[in-house]
């Protein structure tokens, strides 16, 4: 992966070693992106990007773990397969194209049933229960931010937002159980008389309308990422740059420093809760 | 863990909340789809009759057939080319060409057609050859006791016991909607099993073998049942 690091960085930032460790709180001086207190900043943003230690960038926000990023991006995959097979098996011009509906079939089977599993293993990362937990948690300005959107208010003053915004936690929440639900149902018409009490049809009718759903909903989360290229750079890279977190997540890093104490304290509070 | 430097409010659990709700809709849509399914097909059955765009074609259970097919591609044939031959415990090994097949007497069965995948003609007319006559022209010799169709795809098969096989609503169909059997629907010639799911109704048919037991066709050895009854099915055939 090509590095990315102080691409976007803000004119007139001093750059700083790569690979220096820990950067020490205070050593920001003479950097023309003004912020209040320049020494809080750094530990918030050591203590946001200190979790896998070293990987720390001039100018750049740790968003992402490795881990994080794998289970995206076999998702992602799996997902694309997933729809690719069943656009092959549902809609009639590409099912006379393509044809052979047993291997089609098979594909979306098991590429279906897989979905889940980037999710189980992610759940063996500490940075991703991490983020499970934040994306899970609706913090007041989340109701702000869904009131914003509701007024198609836009403009980041208008939509605060935490690492995660509001969209983006309805939008994991619900994702996971629409999974959840096509499995479910797929299972019932993979398996014949799995639960008899459910008719196939009735399986299929639900996974048809909710196949629908999840397209529109995947749609708005490409367009989102498309619409905006340091948001794909993070999932990508793992690392956004300051300015864009606080611009698009203003609470990030307050929180995330607010809730430290000491590296220790976080560390154990981290432990604790996971 | 609460203690007071945890200052960070845990807040609502909203995505949690999000996802046990769509499990709740996806409950609650199981519950009663098939109360919706009716609604929706004849909705959606009557907006299909007008629209221009077919797009309802993409919406679940549009009405209307779906094409499915085993290979990637199926040659086609015609009325030189197209052979359909009878072979196996019969006396009489035939091979009938399109023009021999309309030359016999034709019948026509209406009926609804229903595919394991959820989707459903209503009242469906086929119209061809009784599968009875095709095998009484060629004699079964014991111990004939199946059925089975071999297909010009080159890979979907079928079958049939002799009792399935004779009844009356058993076609080698030529016809279907008062037209010519498309080569989409598995033209020119395709067998229709009226009294069972449509995967029985194998398209493309070119073979047809007598054997004593019953071979599974395709999906048959892919899971599906070999006697494909429709629920309401009579049985028995008590039309013959």
């Amino acid at each position: 992966m090509p590095s990315t690091a102080g691409s976007t960085t803000p004119t007139g930032m001093t750059p700083r070693p790569d690979r220096g460790g820990p950067v020490r709180p205070g050593a920001a001086g003479g950097r023309a992106d003004a912020e209040p207190v320049p020494g809080d900043a750094d530990r918030a943003r050591h203590r946001a990007g200190g979790a896998e230690g070293g990987g720390q960038r001039p100018g750049r926000i740790k968003r992402f773990s490795r881990a994080e990023r794998m289970v995206h991006r076999a998702t992602g995959l799996l997902m694309l397969v997933c729809l690719v097979s069943a656009a092959c098996l549902y809609l009639g011009p590409l099912a006379v194209l393509v044809g052979r509906r047993h291997l089609m079939v098979t594909v979306h089977e098991w590429s279906g049933i897989s979905l889940p599993l980037p999710f189980l293993l992610g759940l063996l990362s500490a940075e991703f229960r991490a983020d499970l937990r934040r994306l899970n948690r609706f913090a007041p300005y989340d109701r702000e931010w869904l009131r914003a959107a509701r007024h198609r208010l836009r403009g980041p003053q208008a939509r605060p937002a935490g690492k995660f915004n509001a969209g983006q936690k309805l939008y994991a929440g619900w994702l996971a159980g629409a999974v959840v639900v096509m499995a479910f149902t797929g299972l019932l018409m993979w398996f014949l008389g799995l639960l008899p009490a459910i008719s196939r049809t009735s399986a299929i009718f639900v996974h048809d309308l909710l196949a629908w759903a999840i397209v529109i909903v995947l749609l708005g989360h490409v367009r989102k990422a498309f619409e905006d290229p340091e948001t794909r750079l993070g999932m990508r890279t793992g690392y956004v740059s300051r300015t864009w977190a606080q611009r698009h997540h203003s609470r990030w890093l307050g929180e995330e420093h607010e809730t430290g104490g000491d590296d220790r304290a976080d560390r154990a509070d981290r432990a604790d809760r996971s | 863990m609460a203690g007071p430097e945890k200052r960070r409010a845990e807040g609502a659990p909203v995505g949690r909340r999000a996802m046990l709700g769509m499990l709740g809709a996806g409950a609650a849509g199981i519950a009663a789809a098939p109360y919706l399914q009716r609604g929706w097909e004849s909705v959606l059955g009557a907006a299909s009759q007008a629209d221009p765009t077919g797009l309802t074609g993409l919406l679940p259970n549009p009405g209307g057939f779906r094409y499915y097919s085993v290979v990637g591609s199926v040659p086609r044939k015609d009325e030189t080319t197209y052979r359909l031959r009878v072979r196996g415990l019969v006396k009489r090994p035939t091979t009938y060409t399109l023009a021999d097949l309309r030359a016999m007497p034709q019948t026509r069965v209406v009926h609804d057609v229903l595919c394991t995948d959820g989707w459903r003609v209503e009242r469906t007319p086929f119209e061809g050859v009784r599968l009875s006559e095709i095998l009484d022209a060629a004699g079964v010799r014991s111990p004939g006791a199946a059925v089975h169709f071999t297909c010009f795809d080159g890979a979907y098969t079928e079958s049939l016991t002799l009792e399935q096989a004779r009844r009356s609503d058993v076609l080698i169909a030529l016809k279907m909607q008062d037209a010519p059997v498309s080569h989409a629907h598995g033209g020119p010639v395709r067998l229709y099993v009226a009294p069972m799911y449509f995967y029985k109704s194998a398209k493309w048919l070119s073979g047809i073998s007598v054997t004593d037991t019953v071979v599974p066709g395709y999906w048959e050895e892919r899971g599906y049942a070999v006697d494909g009854w429709l629920d309401d099915a009579d049985r028995h055939d008590a039309a013959a």
